[in-house]
């Protein structure tokens, strides 16, 4: 069976990577303008600036939208169907995710739900993913 | 006005399943087709435009043309909006005189075709690959929850979409889906990708097109009426659907419209005909309400209470779209041939005598978006 996609890192991002490895959600922000984002770029997407600084996010972060996949990608056979999420984090920025800890299905995911992050093993690398905040 | 001219443009033979043409020769077909419709010969075209794979270069040589001035903009499906907008350019700048725009795609049957792998080191691959996204159908979906929460679209409304289009298609001899459904047809069917049952995705077929884009001092010397180029509009945002910047709204769509409207000096109010890219039946939701033909929240109610189906105000998607006529994969080029048809007056499923024609074009997940207004007069 087809295993799932794991991410490779490049320079830009290895410290978002590092972060998981240790557990930590870590973003970047620009210490000119203040604003924190993701993915990870060695510039400021707000103001241009590149004097940009990684952070470690609260990991807390709401149901943005989702979709339930009833047409499972290679790896996921098992999963289906399976939620696919993009959640807004505390600090703003947004970021594709699974949703665990929750049947996929339109009663348990509700929008603006509040969520908080776990890291799963994924290959050589650890995977945010977001489950219920208790 | 831009002055600039579709002096021809053609599709296939046949669209749909074609597993005897390669993606090549569809381009062929769809360019000879186009060239013919102007009155032309290959031995006029000076400028070539399309996608890669093949490519400009490859499409050029196989027709024998050596041309002087190309373009390859690949943004995905709205890219021979693109090449319109860019053919306007040339030819005003006197780069070119007579440029085909091609587009050819084995979508369905994948004879020729490129594979569509994803770099695992790339943005999308490091950042949403990882969650099984597969595919349109797992991405350019998501955004609709939200806007069902902030705007109150209900699934009938979006299901209705569909059943709009599917009544434009039962005009039409050469759409693939042609029976009549209803919003509970919809709705029954395979769930694809909640909330997307099957009938609001797109088919996936094969197929080609082509235009022929000339000065319009010129439009005496070609086989069909002109069709004027009246304002055009590219834009682009987020390129992983994570990353748009509100769920509720397609910025791209906005920018390309707002810049095309300026550039025709008109407003929506004028438009008699619109095509929306519709890879999903969101789609003409966003579109509708980002260009202004309705206000924010609106568009599910305005599709639903019939103003787009034949009769209705606004007649959209009058091929069937994607949803029921055709979608190769980049299904842009289809939505303008439509529209020129509607505007000579030669469509299948015609609309009555329409004056100006809109074209919204879509890239990838809402990630870029070209928009054409075209006009029956110069104005």
């Amino acid at each position: 069976m087809t295993a799932k996609p794991v991410p490779v890192p490049t320079p830009e991002t290895q410290p978002f990577w590092d972060g998981c490895a240790a557990g930590e959600l870590r973003i970047q922000r620009c210490a000119d303008c203040g604003r924190p984002y993701f993915y990870p770029r060695p510039v400021c997407p707000a103001c241009g600036s590149r004097n940009v600084a990684w952070f470690t996010a609260s990991g807390r972060a709401t149901l943005y939208s989702y979709v339930i996949n009833h047409r499972p990608a290679p790896g996921f056979q098992d999963e289906a169907p399976y939620a696919i999420a993009v959640v807004q984090l505390e600090e703003g920025p947004r970021m594709m995710t699974s949703i665990v800890g929750l049947p996929a299905t339109p009663e348990a995911l509700v929008l603006d739900m509040p969520l908080r992050v776990s890291f799963e093993r994924r290959g050589d690398v650890s995977l945010p993913v977001f489950g219920p905040d208790q | 006005m831009t002055g600039v001219i579709i002096a021809g443009a053609a599709e296939t033979d046949r669209v749909g399943r074609l597993p005897g043409h390669s993606t090549l020769q569809l381009h062929i077909e769809g360019a000879l087709n186009a060239v013919a419709d102007a009155g032309l010969s290959l031995r006029d075209i000076d400028g070539i435009a399309t996608v890669a794979s093949p490519g400009p270069v490859q499409v050029a040589h196989a027709l024998g043309i050596t041309p002087d001035w190309i373009d390859g903009t690949g943004v995905g499906g709205t890219s021979f909006l693109l090449h319109v907008r860019h053919a306007v350019a040339a030819i005003r700048a006197g780069y070119a005189r007579t440029v085909l725009i091609t587009h050819g795609e084995s979508g369905r049957s994948r004879v020729g075709a490129t594979g569509f792998r994803l770099a695992a080191s790339s943005p999308p691959g490091q950042f949403e690959a990882p969650y099984g996204t597969f595919g349109p159908t797992t991405t350019f979906t998501i955004p609709v929850l939200r806007y069902m929460k902030e705007y109150g679209l209900t699934h009938e409304q979006l299901a209705y979409v569909a059943v709009a289009q599917r009544r434009w298609a039962a005009k039409n001899p050469r759409a693939a889906f042609r029976d009549p459904v209803t919003v509970e047809d919809v709705l029954a069917s395979r769930m694809v990708a909640y909330p997307f049952h099957l009938l609001e995705c797109c088919l996936v077929t094969d197929g080609g097109g082509a235009l022929v884009i000339a000065s319009a001092d010129r439009a005496a010397e070609f086989g069909k009426p002109a069709v004027h180029i009246l304002g055009t509009g590219e834009s682009s945002e987020a390129p992983m659907i994570s990353q748009m910047a509100d769920f509720t709204e397609s910025q791209a769509f906005r920018l390309a419209g707002r810049a095309a409207f300026a550039e025709a000096g008109i407003g929506p109010s004028d438009v008699d005909h619109l095509m929306v890219y519709d890879a999903f039946a969101h789609v003409p939701i966003y579109g509708l309400e980002a260009l202004g033909f309705v206000g924010k929240g609106e568009a599910g109610a305005f599709i639903a209470d019939g103003n787009t189906e034949p009769g209705g105000s606004l007649p959209l998607n009058t091929n069937g779209g994607g949803l029921s006529y055709t979608h190769t994969g980049m299904y842009g080029m289809f939505a303008i041939t439509e529209g020129v048809r509607q505007l000579r007056g030669e469509a299948a499923a015609q609309a009555g005598d329409p004056q100006i024609s809109v074209i919204v074009g879509n890239g990838g997940m809402f990630a870029t978006s070209g928009v054409l207004i075209l006009g029956r007069q110069p104005r």
